[in-house]
Order: structure tokens, then sequence, then C-alpha cells
């Protein structure tokens, strides 16, 4: 291939073709991997390449998705070179050919020694007080067991912590959360964990569940059917992408009529309806403004009012008896008290909320009111990050849900309740060893407890609240260590252990170990680093929004000598188990047996598949589950909990509670009170303090942390660093143009972002890219947690002021409104 | 249909617009048996008169195909300087106008300066050589490489990035 990106290689009729689920989303898109001797090319013609497409021509639009950035040259172990080309699977379920702009990259993010993954790790590195050095496994867990050992046999469980990833897709999967979980809580036995986007080891959803109402619930075909579509802190055109393009936008646009009159044929039908919740004109509103203007609602909140609006319209709908009281009375308990807790009069919604009264009467009834020929209206209710991170998470999921509840949206066709989603899921570990609410571990780091931490593909530098000071404690503790190994030249494993464990016991310090496919800033300040691999370099299975399970099969070798997770975790537990073993300690080595895995199938049937006793997504029926079983559904899977095997096929489950049998004892669903009661202090410290809200989440670029995307060249000169958007008067008044860089302080902390002039944004509002690697938002968001400790990232005050103009980003980089106007 | 000799192409598309427009009427159009001879780098991409500067309004763009028949693009004079922009000002750009996604025609719109798709909401930014302000491509705009001769002719002389629906930008083989 030249500089200029103009021909890509093309797969041989007969290439190997393997099923891959997109690594990133939770919507968990189809693709095919083809993989070719680069010896060997297709030709142009139909039957001469592996794609069945006639390129002596050129392809119409809407036919095919083949980019430069889905081709990618690699190198196996044995010195064979191939092509790889990973294109959309037009006959999955999911995404029905579509590709988005992150998993479209997917092939540039295999590991080519040439390519932008060249900084993949390839073996365990070691630090050696003033160096990184590779080093091979037996001496990386002679080490990493040798400082475990010591910590549990003096100082117990609560001495071992783990930064730990709990999800599907790449860095996670049933294999995977399997191995760790095992690991950390059979074995070890810690409760001292926290996940990759939050301080402690929670859930997102525990309120949600504790109504009995698992947050995934539906079927993305319901966004299809459904009459009204209610959209919270949810913006899936940039985050769910073809969910939205392939199920809610048509239902939008009137495509989806034929199949609702086919579902519901007693029914009065129009084309669906959208209300959005969000305190900014995000990109899926202006999209939708765009396609169907007088079928939108956008409810342009004032930031954390979600409760008081879920509450008002729970009031309203009372009032208008749009409720379903012979429902409620059969499958729920809590009604009446939580009316009472909940209860706020319209008005009152309409001044905490900022909303207009009318608006509310209108998103009422549409989602609510019965439809012109009498029946219920389906309304699925959607919520992301805007509720998660949002203001009192368990609050406002019980609001939300307690008004689902009472109108009866779910269990039919059509409606749920159901966040949309970040990761892909694939969750099998045993039960947690600690209570509810979990420990704070950050808080625990930074009040100097805890003697190691393993950081596991996850990085919380860049994902956690109160960032600045977990950063500053962290290297601290880090460096104390870093110090002791300098001085510790030519030391054995058995020496440094004890130095190690020295300077952790006594000084302060945290030996830190990081497990992930990058040296990561986090892995960099560091003591060990050990290198995973991701899907295709493994087979891994996960579930998507719709519990939708499929396996992604394993097709290249992993860079260097790096391993799946779970195959490291095993690692761990084989190297403490000989340890334990070597000083008589039967009862310790048991703890760390039961990993005698050789491939990632061991981990998969020794966890999902063995379900009993565990906190598996698979439920009950998981044992059904084989990878030869899943290798015969492809990209289309079964969506959990399986039903049955039948006729050589698993059976899935379209829409959970269609029985109405709820997740409680008795199997009704609980109402849960949930008054509203403002800002919590801290936050509204800092807003009567500071003048900015900074709001902050993804873009459509840029996945996660940027683990990857940072090597991008297609993504780096977009973002080179953060954007920041912001109103363009307040900008002015501040002397900011776009492509400034800007500093972001408040009382927590400072961090720096590009100043993006948008006109979209209030006065007073801006909204900061999350998660990313030059520019952290994690460092002005407060501590404030709810009370099961899910952070309220979006609610951070603070100042803003101008550093000065970075010329080339001027230069290079776009400042054109992101909306599509 | 016959094959097409590279020379005879070149003559073909490199006589002007009007030329290049009726190649439309020959159906897809067809290139060279040999695509990247010994001594080359780059493609063999035709050298094509596309439009002279004063044809050129501010801000209008003008519809030209290239490097064939089957290729829309678009030219530009934007009014300023800009990232890769040729002429005088420095702001003459040309681009595909089939979005590098799925190959939808893209719309120019003239308020912002950039290249908008309907299917997926895809937009480009013409004053930024081609980059994706927001939507689902994995590539910039492929750009119309051009060449300026001394009475003002305006050359495209070849593509930067790859133009959707192909193997290659320059079509090979013919049936």
């Amino acid at each position: 291939m030249t500089g200029f990106k103009d021909r890509i290689p093309l797969p041989p009729a007969g290439a190997q073709r393997t099923n891959m689920t997109c690594h990133f989303c939770i919507v968990g898109c189809g693709y095919h991997v083809y993989k070719w001797p680069v010896t060997q090319e297709g030709g142009l013609a139909p039957e001469q390449n592996a794609l069945g497409v006639d390129f002596r021509r050129q392809v119409g639009p809407l036919q095919l998705i083949l980019t430069p950035a889905m081709v990618n040259r690699i190198r196996e172990h044995d010195g064979r070179e191939y092509y790889t080309l990973a294109v959309p699977d037009k006959a999955c379920e999911v995404n029905q050919g579509l590709s988005s702009t992150r998993g479209g990259q997917m092939a540039s993010v295999f590991y080519s020694e040439g390519g932008a993954t060249q900084a993949r790790m390839k073996h365990p590195r070691l630090f050696t007080g003033d160096d990184w050095v590779d080093v091979n496994w037996e001496r990386a867990m002679a080490l990493y067991a040798g400082v475990m050992k010591k910590v549990l046999d003096n100082d117990g469980p609560d001495g071992v912590m783990f930064n730990l990833f709990d999800h599907g897709g790449a860095g996670g999967g049933f294999e995977n959360t399997w191995g760790t979980g095992k690991l950390a809580f059979s074995a070890i036995r810690t409760q001292m964990v926290r996940i990759h986007n939050r301080p402690a080891y929670n859930s997102e959803c525990h309120a949600t569940r504790d109504m009995g109402v698992g947050e995934l619930n539906n079927s993305y075909e319901d966004s299809e059917v459904a009459d009204t579509l209610f959209f919270v802190g949810a913006n899936a055109y940039e985050t769910q992408t073809n969910y939205f393009l392939a199920h809610a936008l048509p239902n939008l646009q009137g495509g989806t009529l034929a199949k609702k009159r086919s579902w519901f044929p007693e029914e009065s039908h129009e084309a669906g309806r959208f209300i959005l919740v969000d305190p900014r004109r995000s990109l899926t509103v202006a999209i939708c403004e765009q396609v169907a203007p007088e079928r939108i609602l956008h409810l342009k909140i004032e930031p954390g009012t979600d409760t008081a609006l879920f509450n008002g319209l729970l009031t309203y709908v009372i009032e208008q008896e749009w409720i379903d009281r012979e429902f409620i009375a059969a499958h729920t308990r809590g009604f009446e008290e939580a009316a009472e807790a909940n209860r706020l009069s319209l008005e009152e919604c309409s001044r905490i909320t900022g909303v207009p009264r009318e608006q509310l009467v209108q998103a009422a009834e549409w989602a609510y009111k019965p439809k012109a020929s009498g029946h219920r209206p389906r309304t699925a209710h959607l919520y992301e990050k805007g509720i998660i991170w949002g203001n009192d998470n368990y609050r406002i999921q019980s609001a939300l849900v307690d008004l689902v509840l009472a109108t009866h949206n779910l269990g039919r066709r059509g409606t749920g309740v159901c966040r949309l989603g970040g990761h892909q899921e694939g969750y099998a570990r045993p039960p947690y060893p600690g209570s509810r609410p979990a420990k704070y571990i950050d808080q625990e780091v930074i009040q100097g407890r805890g003697r190691m931490l393993t950081v596991w593909a996850c990085n919380a530098f860049q994902t956690t609240l109160n960032a600045q000071q977990y950063r500053e404690v962290l290297y601290r503790r880090v460096n104390i260590v870093r110090d002791a190994m300098a001085r510790a030249r030519h030391a054995t494993v058995d020496e440094l252990v004890d130095i190690i464990y020295d300077a952790v016991s006594n000084k302060g310090g945290l030996f830190l170990t990081t497990i992930d496919i990058y040296p990561t800033k986090f892995a960099t300040g560091g003591h060990l680093m050990l290198p995973a691999t991701h899907p295709g370099e493994m087979n891994l299975t996960s579930m998507n929004g719709e519990r939708r399970m499929r396996l992604s099969e394993k097709f290249m070798d992993p860079p260097g000598s790096s391993k799946p997770d779970c195959l490291i975790a095993a690692d761990i537990a084989n190297a403490m188990k000989a340890l334990y073993e070597g000083e008589g300690n039967t009862a310790m080595a048991e703890r760390f047996a039961g990993f005698d895995w050789t491939t990632e199938e061991d981990a998969f049937n020794d966890g999902f598949r063995k379900p009993e006793g565990i906190d598996s997504q698979g439920g009950p029926t998981g044992d059904l589950v084989t990878y030869d079983r899943l290798r015969v559904l492809g990209n289309n899977g079964v969506q959990l909990p399986v039903k049955e095997y039948r006729d050589g096929k698993l059976i899935g489950t379209p829409m959970i509670y269609a029985d109405y049998r709820f997740d409680t004892d008795d199997g009704k669903a609980r109402f849960l009170p949930a008054p509203w009661n403002g800002l919590p202090e801290p936050v509204m410290a800092q807003k009567e303090k500071y003048r900015f809200w900074i709001n902050n989440g993804r873009t459509n670029h840029i996945w996660q942390t940027a683990y990857h995307d940072q090597y991008q060249r297609f993504r780096t000169e977009r973002y080179p660093m953060a954007p920041i958007e912001i109103n363009p008067t307040d900008a002015k008044a501040l002397g900011i143009e776009s492509g400034d860089v800007v500093e972001v302080y408040n009382d927590y902390g400072s961090t720096f972002a590009m100043a993006y002039l948008e006109q979209d944004m209030k006065p007073g509002h801006t909204f900061m890219m999350f998660g990313y690697f030059n520019g952290n938002v994690g460092d002005v968001v407060p501590d404030w947690t709810d009370r099961n400790l899910i952070p309220y990232y979006k609610g951070a005050w603070a100042d803003i002021r101008r550093v000065g103009s970075m010329d080339e980003y001027k230069r290079t980089v776009s400042f054109k409104r992101r909306r599509y106007v | 249909m016959t094959r097409t000799s590279r020379r005879s192409f070149l003559k073909l598309a490199g006589s002007g617009a009007a030329t290049a427009a009726s190649l439309g009427v020959l159906g897809s159009a067809r290139a060279q048996d040999n695509p990247a001879p010994a001594g080359r780098v780059n493609l063999p991409y035709p050298d094509s008169r596309i439009a002279n500067l004063r044809e050129l309004k501010e801000n209008t763009p003008q519809a030209f195909h290239y490097p064939d028949s089957s290729s829309p693009c678009q030219l530009i004079k934007l009014g300023h300087a800009v990232p890769g922009g040729v002429g005088p000002d420095g702001d003459i750009v040309a681009y595909s106008s089939q979005c590098t996604h799925m190959g939808c025609p893209l719309e120019y719109d003239t308020a912002s300066r950039n290249f908008k798709c309907g299917c997926h909401f895809s937009v480009f930014d013409s004053e930024k050589a081609g980059q994706m302000v927001t939507g689902q491509a994995t590539e910039n705009l492929p750009r119309i490489l051009l060449r300026l001769t001394e009475n003002g002719d305006i050359h495209a002389v070849s593509v930067e990035g790859l133009i959707y629906g192909r193997q290659s930008n320059l079509l090979g083989g013919a049936s």
C-alpha cells in the first residue's frame, strides 16, 4: 500500500473467514474477519474474491463497507505474514451490515509490528529502579506471587487490591471475568476490588435490580415496534451507534410501521415518537430534529433534576389514571408508598427541571396516554450515563422504574426499561466477598491502605472521580517502592520480594502491577506489567445490550508471549499454589487450586457452564452453551438466558419478564420511594463557587480511554486533546477561541482541554470528552458518590481560563459544528 | 466491453471536463493493465483538466469526475488558504463526493462548508483536508490532488485516500 492509501488487498475466494463481535461498544456489531497469506490476492471479479463483489466497476452506495482501516497485515509467531480484513456482517441482525467509526477500524487495531498497534505489550516488563526491561513469565510470576504471598500471609486479603474490569468485549468477556473473579474472590478472597470505571465493587444498576428488574430486559427489535422511545441521558447516535441507526431511527422515520401492524394488528399505529431527556442538544437530538422534528420532544432539563422529572410525570399520570392498576395489583408491591413519597406537582416539576409545563404534559401524553385504539402505548425507556453517572444513581433509577412499573411498560414487546450500555457485558464471577456498600477503594488507596494493587485492563487515571488526588497519592506510594527497588541492584527474586514488602508494609508504599495490552499511563508509573490479549488473539464470549451472546473466534497469534487474562489469572493462582505447596500449607494451596486451564475454553467451561453458586449473566442454563454451539449461530448468537437446546440450536429469550415473574423472592416487582432531594452538598458547593457546568461524556470517534485510539492518526488528528464545547458568548468573554488550550479548575483539581466553541451549548454549560489520555475531566469531578459508591461524574462545576493558543490545533483540527444541521 | 489502454484513457480523460462527462455514457470507466509498473510507487493516475481558475466562484462547488466517470467529485474555491489548497490564494480544494462510509452522495453545505451525508450523518470539513467532523466513516474524504497550469487550468493528478466502493482508485479490468 502506498502513502496515499488508495488501494487495498482483497481476500481471495475461499479465504479463511471467522466471526468477530466488535471489540467495543455494547451493541456488539457482527463482523467477519478474513485472513489470507500475503502472497495471495483476490481478484476483481466477484468469483475471484471472498466478498463476492464485482470490483471491476464502481460499487454502488450502501452495498458494502470496505475501507483501508478495515485491512491490516499481521505476522504470526512462525514468521508467516497474512492480510486480515474485518468487514461488517450483513446477515447479523444487530448491525445488518453497518459499521460505526469505532468498529469499522477494528482491523487497524489488530496487532501489527509495523502498524499503529506496535506499542502493544509483548512480554512482561519489570521496573528495575530506573528503567523498564523485558522479563519472562517465570520471573514475573515469581516476583508477583512472592509479594502477594507475603502480603496475604502477613496482612490478609485486604492487603491485596485490584482495579478490575467487569465487562464484555475487549478487555473482558465471560472467560476473563471468570478467571479474574475466581482468582480475586475465591482464591485470594479479597474485598478490596474496584471496577474499571468506578471506585468500588458495585453495580451501576443497583436500584432497578433491587426492584426486581434487570437492566437489560428487551431487544433492539423492541425499539422498532415501540410507540414511543423515551431516551434519558443517552446519546445513542454516538455511543450505541448501530442500535440507533438500524433499530431506533427507522421507527422514527416510519420505516417499521408494517412490522408494528403485523405484530399488534388490533392497535392503532403511527411512526414512532422520541422523547429525549438531556440538558444538552446532543448529536442524537440534532439528528432526530432533522429527521422528524414534529415527532420528537427534547426535554432540556436542568442538570441533575431527572428524579424530579420522573416524579412529576408519575404524579401526573396517576392523576390522569393512565397507570395500570390491574398490573400494579397483580405484579408489584409498594406502589402507594412510592406514589406518596415521589409526589410532585407538574408545576413544581417544571420549576425544578426548567421544562415548560406543556412539554411535560406532551411527554406524558406521548408516553402514557392510551392510543386512538384505546390500547396502552408501548413505551420503551432507555437510559445510560446521564442517569448512571447522574445526581444520585440509586434515587434516579428508582424514580424512573417507579414510573415504568406504574404504566406497565415492561414485559410487553415494544416496552422495557433498559440501560443502553457502554461496554458489552460478560459477567461470570463468584460472589463478591464484601458487603454493600462495598469498600471505596480509591479512598482506601488515598488513606494509605493496601499493600499491592493490580490494575487489570483498566486505567483509573482516566476513568475515576477526584482523579488528581488519586494520582498524587498513588504516585507517592508507588515511588516509595520504586526508590527501594532502585537501591536493590542485582537482588535475587527472593531478596526483591523482601525489599518490596518492606517498602509496602513499613514505609507506606504500594506495589503496582498492571495487566493490559498497552503500557498505559497507569502502567508506566508502576513496577510490573503483564501483557494480555484481546479478541481475535483468543476465543472470547460476551453479550450485547439485548443479552445476545456470541463467540469471537481466535484467528491470530497474540503479540509476543502475551496471554488471555483468564490464563494470566491461572498462572498467578498456580504460582501461588506452588508456593504454598512448597511450604506444606495445604489449606492455602487448596484455595488456589482449580486453575488447571490450558485454554480460554477451559475457563469458560469452569465458570459460565457451571453456574451454580456464582453470579453469571448466563443464568442457571449456562451449562447448555458451548463453543461449538455458539459457532453454529455465528454473529447472531443467542439471547441469554438460554431456554433450551433443541434441534441442534440454542433457543434464547428476546424479552425478559414477559411472564411478569420479576427477580424478587415472590416474583413481584418493587416500587422504591425516591423523593426529589436536590443536588448533593459537595456538588452544590462547587456549583455555587464556580461558573461552568462541566458536563462530560463520549464522542463517537473515541472508544473508552483511547487505549487504541491514541495510536490511530485518524483519531488523534481529530482530537489531539480532549475537546471541551463552550458557548461562544461565554468563550468570547474569556478571550477563548476554538483550538485554544484552556484550564478547567475547581476545588478538586485542574485539567486541560482544547476549546471547541459550539453554539448549541447553553450559556454556563460545557461538555468535555470523558476519559481521554490528553486532558482528563476526572480531575475536576467531586469525590461524592451515591449510597452504593456510584460517582456523579456529570456533577462537576468549575471555572475556565485560557492557557494559550495551539497553532497546530487551529491549523489541522476541524472546529465545525459536530451536530448534523 | 473492451479494455481501454492507459494511454487512450489518459487521452480521453485529459481532454477536459466535457470529455470526462461523456465517459459516463460509456458506463463504468476502465483502467490500465499494469497499475503499478516498476519504477513507480504511486498508481498511474490520469492527469485530467477539470476547470479553469476563471470559471470558479467562491464557495460554489463545481462537479467533475475523477479519476474516471464513475467517481463524482467536487471542486471548491474557498476564498482563503486552507491545508492542501492550491492556486494563487491556496484556497482551491477538491474531494470525492461519495461518503467514505457507504458511498452515499455527499451534499456540500455552503453555509458550513462541510460535506454532509444524509444516510448516516457523517460530516466532513472541506476546509480541513476533508477531516471527518463526526460520523461513522473511518476515513476522511479522499482528496483529489490538483495541479495548476500557467493559463489557469486546474488539473486533477492524483487521489489521496480510497474512493468508496473500490479496491483501487483506478478501476482494473473490464467486463
